[in-house]
């Protein structure tokens, strides 16, 4: 069975238990005391990722680190439906890997930010917020254009992809690091549409959908 | 701004409050910290821990408890609240972690002390739908002047780390501080003993404060990490409600947000606050 090392407060852990809830793939979770053990920096950690960070899965012996990464492989192996990340299609590739990467910045950004304020990490704080504004505009405007083109999600395909689940933790989460989402219309209602998803599943922190569908 | 408003209530300020988790102070670096208003610096050397205030750099009360570093910006008028259970050998007595939170530390406490949030907050853990009644319970003042609520009882369909189902837990609580507030629940393991959460709340400033939660639980069927894993599973859920709490301070008026009875215990502590002249955090009774 695959194996998460995991941490409950962690959005880049979350977005591979979504994932594989989403896909209804059965994993275990190896907690890692993040805070304030310190663990994901201990001598037996680094063994297992030397960059000691999370997550970390190890399936059937494949180990592998970094959380965009992970959900590629844990689409391409697991997806049945070959939608959450679809490999013979070239330009749907390159706009989830575009998105991926621009992930990897809402976290050195919003979720540095969300560290700060809640745990206290050493970071240039203004900075993390001003960098998350701008990126949370371009993704407003993307989402907002989109919706004008009836795409509803971030790549351009009928469906959510694993691009989708890589950008939503950490937007999620940005009010914790005094980001606020008022201002993205647009991005409130992609958030609210990837909450209705089959297979939503929420962290600490994130709330489900409310009950009344959405207008 | 009311950020920046120092303490001048006599029952805060001549009291301890926690600064520093101290395990992250490492050895001669200097750490910086804020307490009633007041930035600090915090070092620990060969002889103890050294707290001045960054305005007139002149040393303040300061002690290590518990694994935390605490200080008082006034002259201590009594010692640190004592908790027997951290004494028990056969529990973990660990930090549940610190974390900082943008809302006054008094509706913390005030949060930590209601059970009608359980099944919305935290579904599936503390609470569930339908079960929903907060049933009527006691509350009075100890001779010690805290306030202590009892036979506080509801359905948790995963009440610990260890449960393995749905039970009724009883807890009681009790405010022992202004910003200090315990809560006393059933181990499922051991039915006739109690785990027991301090939450040591740390009053930044007006509107915002760091949670220190002190964890003594019962070592039986459960490691640290586990335990500390679960408070922060639930306390990431209070989070984002508490810093979306408005006002940001804690009315201590009567008529300014309308309790019902499930919230006896809140009503309790906010007279309480008035009658010990707590106004830092909070908003006063209009008269």
């Amino acid at each position: 069975m695959i194996k998460l090392y995991d941490y409950e407060l962690s959005g880049n852990c979350y977005k591979l238990r979504l994932l594989m809830s989403i896909l209804g793939v059965e994993y275990e979770t190896v907690p890692v005391d993040f805070y304030p053990g310190r663990e994901h920096k201990s001598a037996w950690f680094l063994r297992v990722n030397p960059l000691g960070q999370l997550p970390v899965v190890d399936d059937d012996g494949l180990v592998l680190r970094d959380a965009q990464a992970i959900l590629v492989y844990l689409a391409a192996r697991y997806d049945t439906s070959g939608t959450w990340y679809p490999r013979d299609d070239a330009r749907l590739l390159g706009e989830i890997s575009q998105w991926l990467a621009f992930a990897d910045g809402i976290t050195a950004t919003a979720s540095a930010a969300r560290l700060h304020d809640g745990l206290f990490y050493d970071v240039d704080i203004d900075a993390c917020r001003a960098g998350a504004h701008r990126l949370f505009r371009i993704l407003d405007e993307h989402l907002w254009f989109g919706e004008q083109e009836g795409r509803d999600w971030l790549c351009g395909a009928a469906h959510p992809t694993i691009a989708d689940i890589a950008c939503f933790p950490y937007v999620m989460l940005s009010e914790e690091g005094g980001i606020s989402r008022q201002d993205y219309p647009a991005i409130r209602r992609w958030c609210d549409r990837l909450k209705r998803v089959d297979g939503f599943i929420v962290m600490s922190g994130i709330f489900p959908a409310s009950r009344a569908r959405a207008a | 701004m009311t950020m920046d408003r120092t303490c001048g209530d006599p029952v805060l300020v001549n009291d301890w409050h926690i600064i520093a988790d101290l395990t992250a102070l490492p050895h001669g670096r200097i750490r910086m910290a804020r307490l009633l208003g007041v930035d600090l610096t915090a070092k620990k050397s060969e002889t103890g821990y050294t707290v001045k205030r960054l305005d007139t750099n002149e040393p303040v009360a300061a002690t290590e408890r518990y694994g935390f570093l605490w200080a008082c910006l006034g002259t201590p008028e009594r010692d640190i609240v004592t908790i027997p259970e951290a004494a028990e050998t056969d529990r973990h007595i660990i930090s549940g972690g610190s974390i900082g939170v943008r809302v006054s530390g008094l509706r913390a406490v005030e949060n930590f002390l209601d059970m009608g949030h359980f099944p919305f907050v935290h579904t599936g853990s503390l609470g569930e739908e339908p079960h929903t009644e907060v049933q009527p319970y006691k509350v009075h003042l100890t001779e010690g002047d805290e306030v202590l609520a009892t036979e506080c009882r509801f359905f948790q369909p995963a009440a610990s780390p260890t449960a393995s189902g749905g039970m009724m837990v009883d807890y009681v609580y009790k405010v022992v501080r202004p910003y200090t507030v315990a809560l006393y629940k059933s181990n499922p393991v051991q039915p006739d003993r109690l785990d027991v959460i301090f939450l040591f709340v740390q009053p930044v400033d007006e509107e915002s404060c760091i949670a220190h939660p002190l964890l003594c639980y019962l070592k039986d069927g459960i490691d640290a990490a586990g335990v500390r894993a679960f408070m922060q599973f639930i306390f990431g859920q209070d989070k984002p409600i508490l810093e979306n709490q408005l006002p940001k301070r804690l009315p201590l008026d009567a008529r300014a947000e309308t309790p019902i009875r499930a919230d006896a215990v809140s009503v309790y502590y906010r007279r309480w606050l008035r009658d010990h002249g707590v106004t830092y955090g909070a908003i006063p009774a209009r008269h």
